[in-house]
């Protein structure tokens, strides 16, 4: 390639070439400045981008999905779409209360008052570690479908390492979550290698792996010494109270408050992934090969190495957000669906917090929210819970377009998501 | 000055092709030593393999009965003679050739076994293809789906929400309109999801992957949603006519083949012709031409006045609605009423099909008869009781699956421009 | 019948790529439009294509305005473009690629191949233009790909024909061969423009020259009234120094050996045989060969990115014929790759943060697995002033700067630590004179200071400035070593297509 770069527009600035000209100024931004443009710039992810991308368009993104939302409940009611035929003030003011109804339900179940939050707080907590798995995995170039299979397999053996051994409180409860991430790493970690050594994309290879990890888990827990003694259907023992994530508002001496310390250890891991990507060297590897593995290589970086590691260590926060479901919420054991959608809302959750760890905790408690939210909603109102799978995926639409927003609200966003993934070819 | 082609030069291998060759070989190596000891030694009884369906069949086949030990220590025998071949010597350019043999015996050795060792003693094989080819259908549409957006390099996850939504439109239109109606809504229903795919990936050039899962969650929410608001208070929604097969005349009378192939329901024969159409219309037609030179070189495309978003949204709308005709399927085509998620990753499996097919029809519908075949094995073993967990076929076509794109079949070419949105100046 | 552009002006974003440029090219002459690497000689092409529209002004086919708003447009006036890097489909046959978009068809849109053959076979005999009408276009030297090019254009009647740098990708006596072809066309009556930056084939073949400088058409010349110097002053701006300050080599002990060495491609087809050669400390070696004749092979099997086959390569004495790249950075060995933005650059990341792209694993810049930003900013600073590249900030994604900044960079991170070996491919590709004057210096600065230099180029006007020792690649082999001195691009143009001189 000898294209004449001078000749494509720059992306920014005035070109900086051309002998006789005066380049730009030279001279060194302060510390302080630059300091502050690095930490922005950690912060915002992908894109070098203003307040308007990372605060605004999620915000007119979920306004955007409520709104849409409001249209689907409302057409979906037999009853209502029968009325509008023959009394249109009645339609219409009912159609207002049955939407009225289902957010207020939603609201209130998310954060009007103190077990709200606290639900949203334990909703939030597998969504926030899946959801760092898959930004980690964007972050290097690689998209890990697969965080719903690796939280299965880390809460099967989260699980059985619950209930099989006898150990004192707190080694007990970190043995389980360290034998819950390892096996997320190697079910993350096999997809990763296929990658790195045959080529074999890793958006098919960790669907199969999620396809494969369901039957998995149905045959796993009919196995006897897993089964709870005197069922028939395929239900685990119960985790040994001394493997469980204790309770953080236990000294309120309410049953009702369940939110545990796996919120703590989705912070913790929030911290983890950033230190990881922002200042190590590991990390500087994964970046580098996710923006241009050719580059990486150059560079003399091993890109088996950073496939295997990046979807290892995103196997092993998937892993622990499996674990989580299983050690953190009462009834303390696994069955068939305990991972629910979190392994495809994690997708979402990445793509609203931008692949930034910061961006993703929020993201995890605005979706955790939406979730205990809607429990409640569905209890109130008889709306399917399942709307609010498709307010996220319209989320999603809306983040990773906001030429929509941009023309919907007349506002100045930046640019979308742009290319995260790779072709089969790559 | 003339031009001067280079003589091509002997190969030589790199290590990591001398390294797959060896691989094969091992892999066959393996494949021996368990078809011995595990079909072979220790196996009793015979096996039998009936050809007749009954009540259909027009003539009559004997049935073919062979020694289960014996069987299965000759085909051990055959796997390790090519295994020890493809070791020392290599086969060289046919060595996938070799390896797909190898696996087709293995799987035949497998079959003699589980059939000698269960009560019945027999299977039936001629069913066990019809199935074979009926349950390839969805995956085979799937992958035609992806051929086409692919070839004009458009990457479409999307599909497996594309069926999806087909069946979903199918069944609610199928059980009030009667099923043509519902096979034309679910063709719709394809089309306009793609239509979405297009614009998300073309127009707003969002990542195309992420464009396509973006689909996927969407129809899975709101198919989901609708089922439990809709059909679950007014069943009679949800409760499509089903067509039935329809014999081919003369084709359906031949033995074995025609049970196989001609006494299918349309949605196969529409399957045929879309194969036969796409591959002609792909290769031999100016649409073809234009569409795979925007998916190798859109740029050459635009320089040459071809509009590179008109073709693409084009193919790709063409595509989803074939993938929605594969979702009809799931109706009208099969059991009549929807479920929650019914497609179960066959989408997927479609595309995976794609990429084992090389991005051609014909090939997209071979792969799809191979997990087609890894499906119905599934049904056949329940029957014959081998004691093998259910758990473990489910994940069989998943398991197969990843062993085709870890590339134990060696690489494929993608098109050249597949996945990257075409930015006009 | 003529083709006139008036007034044309194209801004981008904070860019002025073309100011009001007026140019007419008659039918049945050949206009030169000459101007160095980012002079907006493209930019002013695509605009005349129907690629780019225009910020103002107009574009006249006899006399007549047209409104392009797409190539189909500028087809349809009968202008043709034969890009710099070829639109061709590489997987389709030469027919298929002539053909496209105007394809001769049967009822119901079926191809008629037959047809389309035969158009081909009849241009190519008229013009003299042979090409194998059903190979595939990626089986086929450069130089045919070029014709099926010129092919393409006339199938469509295009009167007016314009070539973007079409030397760029042939030996000199292919060069010579295109240019009986463009004469040919000439006196059959199209009117043919000619874009290069190379003084020498302008003043050979044009029959009116107009020079554009930063956007601008600065001059008016006729090839025989001006000379060489004067046209790359008028190019440039200033006055040109065409040749490379440097003594004579003083070569010490052999740094880099490369003994039968043999190298295949992914598909097992041998690249690279047996070769034979030894680089020593102070002296630059060039390596000259049409592009695809194993020389980017070579770099990646020096640098460890590709494997080897069989033979050795020894660098100051240590066997790394199968040694990592990183390795091979640590022995003391510099590498300029040859596509700077595909594998020399992480386009995203900072400058400060390319600047280690190599070294990150080294002490200051990281102290076990945590990066030490502070350390590796400051020896950033230090390497952007030392090598002057023209930033805002070092903390300014390096896809923000021009391409000779990002080659700056690349230079800088690499010559910035202590050197024993470069290895520079392509050192120079499409950068303004300026910036390669600054890195033809910088490399003769490395080689007086004691390392090794190995050279990979395509341009022999580099390899024939900068080396003191040629070695000429063909098909994978080394064909001839030569002196510079003793040599004359003629007899280097022979070697590079696989002939002897006489």
């Amino acid at each position: 390639m000898s294209d004449e770069r001078p000749e494509t527009p720059p992306t920014e600035g005035p070109p900086t070439e051309g002998p006789p000209k005066e380049g730009p100024p030279t001279e060194a931004p302060s510390e302080e400045t630059r300091g502050q443009r690095r930490f922005l710039r950690d912060l915002m992810g992908l894109d070098v981008i203003d307040w308007r991308t990372a605060v605004l368009v999620p915000l007119l993104a979920l306004l955007s999905a409520l709104i849409v939302g409001a249209v689907i409940i409302a057409v979906s009611d037999v009853e209502l779409l029968r009325l509008w035929g023959e009394d249109v003030g009645e339609a219409f003011s009912q159609t207002w209360t049955t939407i009225r109804d289902a957010y207020v339900a939603l609201f209130r179940g998310s954060l009007w008052g103190l077990r709200p939050i606290s639900e949203t707080l334990v909703s939030a907590s597998p969504l926030i570690l899946a959801g760092l798995s898959v930004a980690l995995g964007f972050r290097a170039g690689l998209f890990n479908i697969g965080a719903q299979g690796q939280m299965i397999l880390g809460g099967i053996v989260g699980a059985i390492i619950g209930f099989s051994f006898d150990l004192p409180y707190v080694l007990h409860v970190l043995v389980a979550l360290i034998g819950a991430a390892i096996a997320g790493a190697i079910w993350g970690g096999i997809p990763g290698l296929l990658r790195a050594k045959t080529g074999a994309h890793e958006v098919i290879t960790t669907i199969m792996f999620n396809l494969i990890a369901v039957p998995l888990l149905d045959w796993v827990l009919k196995l006897e010494f897993v089964q709870r003694a005197g069922r028939d259907d395929p239900v685990s023992k119960t985790v040994a109270e001394t493997a469980r994530l204790p309770q953080l508002l236990g000294w309120l001496d309410r049953n009702d408050l369940r939110v545990h310390a796996g919120f703590i250890l989705a912070l913790l891991a929030a911290w983890f992934v950033h230190w990881l990507l922002f200042k190590s060297t590991l990390g500087y590897e994964f970046r580098a090969v996710g923006a241009n593995p050719d580059a990486a290589r150059y560079g003399g970086m091993n890109v088996v190495l950073v496939y295997t590691g990046v979807m290892a260590i995103a196997g092993a926060l998937a892993g622990l957000a499996g674990a989580n479901e299983i050690l953190g919420i009462p009834e303390y054991r696994a069955a068939p669906g305990f991972v629910a959608q979190i392994g495809f809302d994690a997708i979402a959750l990445a793509l609203l917090g931008r692949s930034h760890p910061a961006g993703v905790v929020a993201a995890g408690v605005l979706f955790g929210a939406l979730r205990a939210g809607g429990q409640q909603m569905q209890a109130a109102t008889d709306i399917p819970i399942d709307i609010i799978v498709v307010l996220q995926a319209l989320i999603i639409v809306f983040v990773a377009a906001p030429a929509l927003i941009r023309a919907i609200y007349r506002v100045r966003t930046g640019e979308g998501t742009g290319q995260l993934t790779k072709g089969w070819a790559a | 000055m003339t031009a001067v082609i280079a003589a091509p030069a002997p190969k030589l291998l790199t290590p990591a092709q001398r390294r797959r060759a060896k691989i094969i070989g091992i892999v066959l190596l393996v494949l021996a030593a368990f078809t011995l000891l595990v079909f072979g030694i220790g196996t009793e009884g015979d096996a039998t393999f009936k050809f007749v369906i009954p009540g259909q069949s027009p003539t009559e086949i004997p049935d073919l009965t062979v020694p289960g030990a014996g069987s299965s220590i000759l085909l051990a025998g055959v796997l390790a003679f090519l295994g020890a071949i493809q070791v020392t010597r290599g086969f060289g350019d046919k060595a996938n050739l070799v390896l797909g043999i190898g696996l087709i015996l293995f799987v035949l050795a497998f079959l003699i076994w589980a059939a000698a060792g269960s009560p019945l003693g027999a299977f039936n094989f001629t069913s066990m293809l019809r199935e074979t080819v009926l349950r390839s259908f969805p995956i085979a549409m799937g992958a035609l789906s992806g051929v086409l957006c692919e070839r004009v390099a458009v990457i479409n996850i999307g599909i497996e929400g594309m069926l999806l939504g087909g069946a979903f439109m199918a069944a609610l239109v199928g059980s009030t309109q009667g099923p043509w109606w519902g096979i034309v809504a679910g063709v719709l229903t394809g089309g306009a999801l793609a239509w979405v795919l297009a614009v998300l990936a073309v127009r707003y050039r969002v990542d195309q992957i992420i464009a396509g899962v973006v689909i996927n969650i969407f129809v899975l929410g709101i198919t989901s949603f609708l089922t439990v608001r809709l059909f679950a208070e007014n069943p009679q929604f949800n409760n499509a006519q089903i067509l039935k097969p329809w014999k081919v005349p003369l084709l359906g009378d031949i033995p074995i083949i025609g049970d196989i192939f001609f006494r299918q329901t349309i949605f196969v024969y529409a399957l045929f012709v879309l194969v036969a159409g796409l591959t002609f219309g792909l290769f031999r037609t100016k649409w073809g031409l234009r569409s795979r030179a925007v998916g190798e070189h859109p740029k050459a495309a635009d320089t040459l006045g071809i509009n590179v978003y008109r073709m693409r949204y084009l193919n790709v709308v063409l595509g989803g609605m074939i993938a929605g005709l594969g979702g009809a399927w799931f109706i009208i085509g099969s059991v009549g009423r929807f479920d929650e998620n019914m497609t179960n990753g066959r989408g997927f499996i479609g595309l995976a099909a794609m990429i084992f097919g090389r991005w051609h029809p014909i090939g997209a519908l071979g792969a799809a008869l191979v997990f087609g075949f890894a499906d119905s094995l599934k049904q056949v073993l329940g029957i014959l009781q081998t004691g093998i967990p259910s758990e473990f076929l489910l994940m069989a076509p998943a398991i197969v699956t990843v062993i085709v794109v870890a590339g134990l079949v060696g690489k494929s070419r993608p098109p050249a421009a597949d996945g990257q949105p075409y930015v006009k100046e | 019948m003529e083709l006139e552009l008036r007034g044309i002006t194209k801004r981008f974003p904070g860019v002025l790529a073309n100011d009001s440029v007026d140019l007419t090219v008659r039918q049945g002459e050949i206009l030169g439009l000459l101007g160095e690497n980012g002079a907006g000689k493209t930019t002013l092409m695509n605009i005349l294509y129907g690629l780019y529209s225009a910020t103002e002004g107009e574009i006249l086919v006899d006399g007549q305005p047209q409104q392009f708003s797409g190539p189909g447009d500028a087809i349809a006036a009968g202008i043709g473009m034969v890009h710099q890097h070829f639109m061709l489909v590489p997987v389709f046959t030469v027919t298929e690629n002539v053909v496209l978009g105007v394809e001769p068809t049967l009822a119901g849109g079926v191809l008629d191949l037959k047809q389309a053959r035969g158009d081909v076979e009849r241009i190519s005999a008229q013009y003299g233009l042979e090409v194998p009408p059903d190979a595939y276009i990626e089986d086929l030297p450069v130089g045919t790909q070029q014709r099926v090019e010129i092919i393409k254009v006339l199938f469509r009647d295009a009167r007016f024909l314009i070539f973007d740098e079409p030397t760029a990708v042939l030996t000199p006596q292919e060069v010579e061969d295109f240019f009986g072809i463009v004469r040919k066309l000439k006196d059959d009556g199209k009117g043919i423009v000619f874009i290069t930056h190379k003084l020498g084939e302008v003043l050979g073949i044009a029959d009116r020259i107009n020079v554009l400088r930063r956007g601008k058409i600065v001059g008016e010349a006729i090839p025989g009234e001006v000379s060489e110097s004067q046209l790359a002053e008028m190019m440039v701006g200033r006055p040109v120094d065409l040749v490379v300050a440097k003594t004579a080599a003083q070569p010490k002990e052999p740094v880099l050996t490369v003994d039968d060495l043999v190298v295949a491609d992914d598909f097992g087809n041998p690249v690279i045989h047996d070769v034979s050669f030894e680089v020593r400390a102070g002296e630059i070696v060039g390596v000259a060969g049409v592009q695809g004749n194993g020389q980017s092979e070579l770099v990646e099997a020096l640098t460890g990115l590709s494997q080897v086959v069989s033979g050795h390569i020894t660098i100051l004495g240590q066997d790394v014929s199968k040694a990592t790249p990183r390795e091979i950075h640590d022995i003391g060995v510099a590498h300029v790759p040859e596509d700077r933005q595909r594998s020399g650059l992480v386009l995203p990341f900072t400058i400060t943060e390319n600047m280690v792209l190599d070294s990150y694993h080294e002490d200051p810049y990281s102290r076990g697995i945590a990066m030490d930003w502070d350390a590796t900013a400051k020896m950033a600073a230090t390497l952007v002033e030392q090598y002057d590249v023209r930033t805002p900030s070092i903390d300014v994604p390096v896809s923000n700067l021009s391409g000779g900044n990002q080659q700056k960079v690349i230079v800088a991170r690499e010559f910035g630590h202590d050197v024993k070996l470069v290895v520079a491919s392509q050192p120079t590709r499409g950068l303004d004179v300026g910036s390669i004057e600054y890195i033809h210096e910088r490399i003769v600065q490395e080689r007086d200071e004691g390392a090794a230099i190995l050279i990979v180029s395509t341009e022999l006007d580099e390899i024939l400035a900068l080396s003191d020792r040629i070695l000429v690649m063909y098909r994978g082999r080394i064909v001839a070593e030569v002196k510079p001195e003793e040599t004359t691009p003629t007899d280097l143009g022979l070697y590079m297509a696989g002939g002897t001189p006489s």
